[in-house]
């Protein structure tokens, strides 16, 4: 009898895989086409992207399998929560083990902290638990629509989505085992790791005021269950108003420090320039003359009602979408009609919190043929959307405000 | 005995299709057998296509850099030269 497992070993083994951690995408074939694709993609990436789907996941959209970066398609964003089983999938190398929730631990420690400990599943779920509707979002969403192109993932729109996460304080984790007075950054470490052990693996510092905000966590669950594996089972960092890259998966972790965090992806990745985003939020210790880590969300909006060049019937149309920011909240939702010369404010929605993404929706009267519909937000502090790109080496922060065209017939 | 085999069969093609990312085909071309065997060690080759056509000979020269230098991939100089030719040819823009 040869059992599955016995034959996924040697799968895994024939493909010379570190560890024998083989990541199983193609559980489904491989569909050809991916509808909506934005025309603004680099060729390449329309030609390679499919619908597949991971296990425990519907099809997403395939950029890459092996580290799997799979984004979300448009239809999921038409609630401000968005589905497990749809959420995107980012990650940067390849070893990504299947974690036992049984055997999972956190370790809490460091230079920085006066003592160490480490905590279970269990242990988590029996300190005080804390709820907070966020939106996850890549910090390279949208590069693939950068002109000129910039190397990378080539994400669309759907490196995005937003969840209730509920888990563990941070700042109580980190209390248990007291946190110096000069410790600056808590640095986070998950279960996932490289390849080929001279790649570096992924590691990120967050400042330490950060760690201790109420909002941050160490999240056990995501809309009501358990994360699903590729969006970092058993625990993840949750890291409200700021990029992704923060919200370790797969935590197992915490190290206080009182120096600034060396490794490669804090000084040499994730980083924008100084003073072309008007940001607040800094990252003072990992700063240098010319550039910083990647902190808050900028604001931003989607239109989700419709893809760029659907077909509408002449008349009354409800276009809508969500918009987020950097946890500010969102003041209001913008629409032109005139290609940007007058603006109408849309309706906003239910509101989930500051951090989540906030439905809007606007009334317009579609004439016949061409119809072209621009959103904008802004936020409570005054950010808001650009009418064009900000260019930066990475392709971070693609905030440039949507045109969509509707066909009305 | 027919039976058994055939669902022998059966549980290794689907173990086989779950177990397997879908086989990317890039551009046969000299070099192509560097980049399969070296680059697809630690990543899908479909990181190839999707940054395509948009590099320049100095951008696929940075990204094999990089994946040397930064991320640590056992690459030959002579190698790596012949890989990122075999990009800048087929991958490439001038």
């Amino acid at each position: 009898m040869i059992s599955r497992r016995n034959l996924l070993e040697t799968a895994g083994a024939t493909m010379a895989l570190a560890g024998g951690h083989a990541v199983f995408p193609g559980l489904l074939a491989a569909e050809p086409a991916v509808p909506n694709l934005p025309a603004a993609l680099p060729q390449g990436t329309r030609n390679e992207v499919v619908l597949d789907a991971l296990p425990g996941k519907k099809p997403l959209i395939k950029l890459t399998y092996r580290p799997p970066n799979f984004e979300t398609p448009l239809e999921y964003f038409r609630t401000p929560l968005t589905p497990n089983e749809a959420f995107f999938v980012r990650y940067h190398l390849a070893d990504i083990p299947e974690v036992d929730a049984a055997k999972w631990k956190l370790a809490v420690g460091g230079e920085g902290a006066n003592g160490e400990a480490t905590f279970t599943l269990d242990d988590l779920k029996k300190m005080p638990s804390a709820e907070v509707a966020a939106v996850n979002m890549c910090s390279g969403n949208r590069r693939g629509l950068f002109e000129p192109h910039v190397p990378g993932v080539e994400w669309g729109y759907g490196a995005m989505g937003c969840a209730r996460w509920r888990g563990a304080r941070l700042k109580d984790i980190l209390d248990k085992v007291g946190i110096k007075k000069n410790a600056i950054e808590i640095v986070l470490d998950g279960a996932d790791g490289p390849v080929f052990d001279k790649t570096p693996k992924f590691v990120k510092s967050i400042p330490i005021a950060k760690a201790m905000e109420e909002n941050a966590l160490v999240a056990y669950e995501m809309n009501g269950q358990p994360l699903p594996h590729f969006n970092g089972f058993p625990a993840r960092v949750i890291i409200p108003g700021w990029a992704g890259v923060y919200w370790m998966k797969h935590i197992v972790s915490l190290r206080a420090v009182t120096q600034p965090f060396d490794g490669y992806w804090m000084k040499s990745a994730y980083r924008i320039p100084i003073g072309k985003f008007p940001i607040v939020a800094r990252f003072v210790s990992q700063e240098t003359e010319v550039n910083t880590p990647i902190t808050e969300l900028v604001p931003n909006s989607l239109i989700t009602s419709h893809a760029d060049g659907a077909k509408v019937k002449a008349g009354r149309v409800t276009v809508g979408g969500i918009a987020w920011d950097g946890g500010y909240g969102i003041r209001t939702v913008e629409v032109s009609r005139d290609s940007g010369n007058t603006w109408t404010s849309a309706k906003l929605g239910e509101d989930l919190g500051r951090f989540a993404f906030r439905p809007w929706s606007y009334d317009l009267v579609a004439k016949p043929g061409k119809n072209t519909v621009m959103a904008r937000t802004a936020n409570v502090i005054g950010q808001t959307q650009v009418a064009s790109l900000i260019l930066n080496p990475a392709g971070y922060h693609n905030n440039v405000m949507q045109t969509l065209t509707l066909n009305a017939a | 005995m027919r039976k058994t085999v055939l669902t022998l069969l059966a549980a290794l093609l689907s173990a086989a299709a779950f177990a397997d990312e879908q086989p990317i085909d890039l551009k046969k071309a000299p070099g192509l057998d560097l980049v399969e065997g070296n680059c697809a060690a630690c990543h899908s080759l479909d990181y190839v296509q999707m940054n395509s056509p948009f590099l320049n000979a100095a951008g696929w020269d940075a990204e094999v850099s990089k994946m040397i230098k930064l991320f640590g991939a056992p690459i030959s100089d002579e190698d790596a030269k012949k890989i990122a030719d075999y990009l800048k040819v087929n991958y490439g823009v001038n």
